[in-house]
């Protein structure tokens, strides 16, 4: 230990210039990072501004064990986790399948004009999307008058719970699609143009060329882009949640994050519940990247880490 | 060689343009229906139904408003301080990290950036950063709370670091020799040489400062310093738009507010869907660089 400490200390007398212009990114860290994460034991404790972190009293596990037990634990939960399924279930295919499609385009150029408007929604701000949802959805907006074309019935979209999860994620999809496909469209020219001339010979068809070439050259790109997904699934957008729900939907919208600012931030201040509460998520979302992670290196040997 | 299309092919290939053609329509629709609703007589909008192919009555009065708008007119100028400011620290910050990290001869360089990719995955949380902006620094109500936070992203560090590796030894080495020292290096060679990926970051930068809204709400709470997010939350999700049609009798009221609502849309986006075209190689050419960070 102390041997390497003199290395390190060789090592700086050498280059004083580069731990100089090394250390306001390494304060950085410290303090915006780290210093939170040490924050956080506050939710073993019962934390009052007045007594400080370390001044407060140690409660244990207590505020967890009042989080697992309330009404909303069950309730945040759930819906966290349907709403983060939801959009791996239809969000995470569509760009991989708009790629392949585009890809089987022969028009350069039409090709290059899909992408370009694809890519445009990605560039709204999501406060501006969301408005734009929200007005669309209102009892006499654009939603419900083509609904009411098709002999639906006008209703007031957003109040009913039951379509709270739609409306999310059909806009996540809207917004996200074309800009999610760059990456697969990236993945795609990479493979090695010999391989389709050869298979032209052998007289694959353009199906067969699809599955046995073109999806096989993208798989390592979707298996990362997998586990990255399945690491953040406890962590739904909820910018956007926050932007679109109201109490009429909580039963379906409000998941662990908009629940932790509400009770932390905006509605009440119960600084030490929350953190148990925002703590208890980021554990499940790392073990389910550690997880995802194991079970891609075991079944495929694509691995992040 | 040509191989003739059997007649499968040349159904998919026609359904897979209207899928497309399908796509674009619905890409682009919504914005179009906003741009049509924003110039259109309020009154008339108001009793109208269903798709808008054209303005119904073309009318700029709601423009006129929304451009009068104290509230609209400071949250530009704050978020115009915000980008720029913040941009020009933000780029600060990751190209010294990004150049020290990428230097063979820093023995800590591997445990920091292992420390840095950690943050990645597991964080402190809200509320305890929340604490921490708030309570402890006391950057509360303060334009700093939203550009001192998040002064390096861990994901745009990586990619100038991976940027700065592949520029060649033996040229940075043959600086030093002349006498060039580190700060000197990374100015005058090293950033000159990766303008392309600093052009990336300050895109990336930019824009993130330009959408953010959520740390205003955590922080900033006097209505002069709302950045133009925020004022947009107010006029588009919780519907006030009483600031704007104060002159209005009451049942106009209802009807200009709607159509102010399309024009603060406008308003706000216009200005990236202006620049987009000249944008767009830029993310592209970020996203493909993050995608091959190895």
């Amino acid at each position: 230990m102390t041997q390497k400490l003199s290395l390190v200390w060789l090592n700086y007398k050498r280059n004083k210039v580069i731990y100089w212009m090394a250390l306001p990114v390494v304060l950085y860290f410290l303090i915006f990072k780290y210093l939170p994460m040490y924050g956080a034991v506050i939710a073993f404790k019962e934390y009052t501004v007045g007594k400080g972190i370390w001044g407060s009293e140690w409660v244990g596990l207590q505020h967890f064990r009042d989080f697992f037990q309330s009404y909303y634990f069950w309730r945040v939960l759930k819906n966290t986790l349907i709403l983060s399924f939801y959009q791996l279930l239809f969000g995470f295919p569509a760009p991989i399948l708009l790629a392949l499609l585009l890809n089987e385009l022969r028009h350069e150029l039409f090709k290059r004009t899909v992408q370009t408007v694809s890519y445009i929604p990605h560039f709204i701000s999501l406060v501006v999307i969301c408005g734009m949802v929200v007005d669309f959805s209102s009892r006499d907006g654009l939603f419900n008058s083509i609904i009411t074309f098709f002999g639906g019935e006008s209703s007031a979209l957003l109040s009913d719970p039951g379509n709270f999860r739609t409306i999310y994620t059909a806009s996540s999809i809207w917004q996200e699609l074309g800009f999610s496909t760059i990456i697969y469209l990236a993945a795609l020219s990479g493979i090695n143009p010999e391989l389709y001339d050869a298979s032209k010979v052998d007289g694959a068809s353009r199906i067969r060329r699809v599955w046995h070439i073109t999806l096989p050259g993208i798989i390592p790109m979707i298996v990362i882009l997998l586990i990255l997904r399945i690491g953040g699934l406890m962590e739904i957008g909820f910018e956007k949640v926050i932007l679109l729900y109201n109490p009429n939907v909580y039963d379906t919208a409000d998941v662990i994050s908009t629940f932790v600012y509400r009770k932390g931030i905006s509605e009440s201040a119960e600084f030490s519940y929350t953190t148990a509460v925002g703590l208890f998520q980021s554990l499940v979302n790392f073990i389910l990247l550690i997880g995802a992670n194991r079970l891609s290196k075991a079944v495929s040997d694509n691995k992040l880490f | 060689m040509t191989i003739k299309r059997t007649i499968g092919e040349k159904l998919f290939d026609s359904l897979n343009v209207l899928l497309m053609v399908l796509l674009i329509i619905i890409t682009l629709y919504p914005l179009w229906h906003v741009l049509n609703a924003s110039l259109s007589d309020s009154n008339r909008l108001m009793a109208h139904s269903g798709l808008l192919l054209l303005p119904d009555g073309f009318n700029l009065d709601s423009y006129k408003l929304v451009l009068s708008n104290p509230s609209i007119l400071s949250g530009y100028r704050n978020t115009l301080v915000i980008v720029v400011l913040g941009t020009a620290l933000n780029l600060l910050f990751t190209i010294l990290g990004a150049y020290t990290l990428s230097r063979k001869s820093f023995m800590l360089r591997n445990p920091i950036m292992l420390a840095i990719v950690f943050t990645m995955f597991f964080n402190g949380g809200i509320i305890p950063t929340y604490l921490l902006i708030n309570n402890t620094l006391h950057l509360g109500n303060n334009l700093l709370a939203l550009i001192v936070p998040g002064l390096v992203s861990s994901y745009n560090l990586i990619i100038m670091r991976t940027a700065f590796q592949g520029i060649s030894e033996s040229l940075l080495e043959s600086a030093r020799i002349d006498g060039a020292g580190e700060m000197r290096i990374l100015w005058r060679i090293v950033v000159p040489l990766s303008m392309p990926v600093i052009a990336v970051m300050i895109l990336f930068y930019g824009v993130g400062h330009w959408n953010s809204w959520f740390s205003a709400i955590l922080y900033i709470r006097d209505r002069d310093l709302y950045p133009l997010q925020l004022v947009l939350r107010e006029i588009l999700i919780q519907n006030s738009t009483d600031s704007m049609t104060t002159s209005a009798a009451m049942g106009d009221k209802e009807a200009i507010g709607e159509s102010v609502k399309y024009a603060t849309v406008m308003v706000a986006t216009l200005p990236i869907l202006f620049i987009y075209p000249f944008l767009q190689k830029y993310f592209v050419k970020g996203v493909m660089i993050g995608a091959i960070k190895e």
